[in-house]
C-alpha cells in the first residue's frame, strides 16, 4: 500500500460516512497518513452521499478522490456515476441486493456482495455498510480485522457502545462471505 | 506527544480555541461551518465556558466586541454570507483596537451563493471587510492540524497586536477529517491594561471606543495603527515553500487548492518539469519577500484559486510584475482537479 484512494457512495442514511470513518481510523491505527472528506449539504438529508478516504504512506495532497483505487457502490446511481472513474486494476464492491446490473468494466476486480440482504437476514438491517466493509477488509491487502475493537471503540459514540458488537458481527459476516 | 485523533477541521478549530483559553464563543449556524458551533455547544458547558447561539450573525459579533473589551479571549465563526453581516462589527473591533478571532469557512458567492467550498472572500478578508482604514491578520490553514495550530496562533497574535485575526478556511477544510494533535498548548500571556475590568477605585476608567469626531485625532489613530501594521508585515508573514530550490515554474495557492496543487506538482516533477509551490500561510500580511526571493529564478508564476482571480494581484505586486502570473481557477463551489493544474503547468512551461 503506497496510497489507497477509496470512494464510498450510496444513499444518505446507508452509513456511507460512518464506513469511511471506520476505514480512516483503521488507517490511523496502521500508522498511515489518512484523510476523510464527506459530501455535505443536501446529500446528507436523503439524496446521494459519498465520502473520500485516503490511506497513504506519504503525506496526503488533495483529500478529494477523483480516481478511486477502490469504489464501494451501495446504490445504482453511484455505480453509474463512478464506475468509469475507477483506476484500471482497481476494485469495485457492489451491493448486489440493491444493484441489479453487472459492472461493465473488464479491467477491474469486482465483488458482488448482497450486503443489504445479508444484513437483514442477520437481523441488523441498518448495517449493510459494515457487511460490505467486512468484504473490503478481506480483499484489500494491508487491511484486516485485527483492530476491530479499537477502531469501533473510537468511532461508536460512548452512549451507543452496545452497537459495537453489532458492527463487529456485520463486519465478520462480510469478511467471511464467499 | 499526545494522541492523534481524527477530527473535522471545524471541530479542530473549536477544540483548539478552548485549549487556547477562549471561554466565550458566540455563533449562528450556517453550512459549512456549523460544526464549530455544535462542538462549542457541547464542550463549553463542560469547561465552564460560555456558548451562546445568538439571534443573528450581527448580534454574535457585537457580543464578541463586548467580551473583547473586557480582555477575555473570544471567538465567533461563520461562512461567507454570515461574515458579510459581521463586517460592521469587525470594523468596530479594529477601530477599538480589540483582539478577537473570527473564523470564515468559506462557501461560494456572491449573495447566498451555494454551500460548496470557495476562496472568493480573499479580497474581503485581506482588505479588512468592513469600512475604514484597517487590516486583519489573516491565517489560511491547509490541513486539519493547521486548523488547530493556526487558531491557537491566531489568539496569540490577536492579543499581541490588539487586532482581529481571521482564520480563512473553506468548506473542504471545515468538513474533512485528518489526524490532529491538540496537546501541549501554552497560550501567550499578554497584559491587557486597557481592558474594562472595573477600576477597583484604584485607577482612572478605561475607555474602549471607535468614535473620534475631531479629524486630527482620528487621523492619529489611523497613523498609529498603520505603524503597527508595518511592523507586523515585517515580522509575521509566513509561507511554506515546496520544491522551490530549483523551480522554474512557481505554483502558488493557499488552503485546499494548495493541497490539490501538490498532487499536480508531484506528477509534473515525475514528468521532469521543474515546478514548485509557494503556499502563503498568512494572507495578510502577504509573504512578499518569499515571492521576491524566487522572482528571478522562476520564469513564470501560476496562481491557483477557487475564485475569479483575487490573490493573483498580491502575487503580481509581490514580484513587482517581474514575471508573468497566470490564473488557474474554478469558482462557485467547484474545486480544480489536479489534471487541470497540471495542464496549466505544462502550458506555461511550454511542455507538450
Amino acid at each position: 500500500m503506497a496510497t489507497l484512494n477509496i470512494l464510498y457512495a450510496g444513499f444518505g442514511g446507508q452509513g456511507i460516512l460512518f464506513s469511511g470513518r471506520f476505514l480512516a481510523y483503521e488507517g490511523l491505527l496502521l500508522g498511515k497518513q489518512v484523510s476523510w472528506l464527506p459530501s455535505y449539504g443536501p446529500e446528507m438529508r436523503g439524496g446521494t452521499a459519498n465520502c473520500s478516504v485516503i490511506l497513504s504512506d506519504d503525506p496526503i495532497g488533495s483529500p478529494i478522490v477523483d480516481k478511486p483505487d477502490i469504489l464501494v457502490a451501495m446504490n445504482l446511481p453511484s455505480l453509474d456515476k463512478y464506475e468509469d472513474a475507477v483506476v484500471s486494476g482497481g476494485k469495485i464492491f457492489v451491493d448486489s441486493s440493491l444493484i441489479e446490473r453487472k459492472v461493465k468494466r473488464t479491467d477491474v476486480d469486482v465483488y458482488y456482495v448482497p450486503a443489504t440482504k445479508i444484513a437483514s437476514e442477520h437481523d441488523m438491517p441498518t448495517l449493510a455498510n459494515m457487511v460490505i466493509t467486512g468484504k473490503l477488509l478481506k480483499e484489500v491487502s494491508g487491511l484486516g480485522i485485527d483492530n476491530l475493537d479499537e477502531v469501533l471503540g473510537k468511532i461508536v459514540s460512548a452512549r451507543r457502545q452496545n452497537l459495537v458488537e453489532y458492527n463487529k458481527k456485520a463486519i465478520n459476516v462480510g469478511y467471511t462471505f464467499q | 506527544m499526545g494522541e492523534k485523533v481524527l477530527m473535522k477541521g471545524n471541530e479542530a478549530i473549536a477544540e483548539a480555541a478552548i485549549r487556547a483559553g477562549c471561554m466565550h464563543y458566540f455563533g449562528y449556524p450556517i453550512t459549512p461551518q456549523t460544526e464549530v458551533a455544535a462542538y462549542m455547544s457541547k464542550r463549553m458547558p463542560k469547561v465552564g465556558g460560555v456558548f451562546l447561539q445568538a439571534e443573528s450573525e450581527i448580534a454574535a459579533i457585537n457580543m464578541v466586541i463586548g467580551v473583547a473589551a473586557t480582555g477575555k479571549r473570544v471567538m465567533t465563526s461563520s461562512s461567507s454570507p454570515g461574515i458579510s453581516l459581521k463586517g460592521e462589527g469587525i470594523s468596530y473591533l479594529a477601530g477599538c483596537d480589540l483582539p478577537a478571532v473570527v473564523v470564515n469557512v468559506q462557501r461560494g458567492g456572491p449573495g447566498l451563493g451555494g454551500i460548496q467550498p470557495s476562496q472568493a472572500d480573499y479580497w474581503q478578508t485581506t482588505r479588512g471587510g468592513g469600512h475604514g482604514d484597517y487590516h486583519n491578520i489573516v491565517l489560511a490553514p491547509a490541513s486539519v492540524q493547521e486548523m488547530a495550530s493556526l487558531t491557537v496562533r491566531g489568539f496569540d497574535l490577536a492579543d499581541k497586536y490588539r487586532m482581529v485575526v481571521m482564520i480563512l478556511a473553506d468548506g473542504t477544510m471545515g468538513q474533512m477529517m485528518e489526524p490532529v494533535e491538540i496537546d501541549n498548548i501554552e497560550p501567550l500571556k499578554v497584559e491587557k491594561p486597557w481592558a474594562l475590568t472595573g477600576t477597583g477605585m484604584k485607577r482612572k476608567p478605561n475607555i474602549v471606543n471607535s468614535l473620534y469626531l475631531k479629524p486630527n485625532e482620528l487621523e492619529k489613530t489611523n497613523f498609529d495603527r498603520y505603524k503597527k501594521y508595518t511592523k507586523i508585515a515585517e515580522t509575521e508573514a509566513l509561507a511554506e515553500e515546496y520544491l522551490m530550490e530549483d523551480a522554474e515554474i512557481c505554483v502558488t495557492a493557499f488552503g485546499i487548492t494548495s493541497r490539490v496543487a501538490k498532487n499536480a506538482i508531484k506528477e509534473a516533477r515525475a514528468q521532469g518539469i521543474k515546478v514548485g509551490m509557494i503556499r502563503p500561510i498568512t494572507l495578510w500580511p502577504f509573504p512578499k519577500s518569499t515571492y521576491m526571493k524566487h522572482a528571478d529564478q522562476c520564469k513564470a508564476f501560476i496562481s491557483v484559486e477557487m475564485n475569479m482571480g483575487q490573490m493573483i494581484e498580491d502575487v503580481q505586486l509581490a514580484i513587482e510584475c517581474k514575471k508573468p502570473v497566470t490564473l488557474c481557477n474554478r469558482t462557485g463551489g467547484m474545486i480544480p482537479k489536479p489534471e487541470e493544474i497540471l495542464a496549466k503547468i505544462k502550458e506555461v512551461g511550454g511542455v507538450k
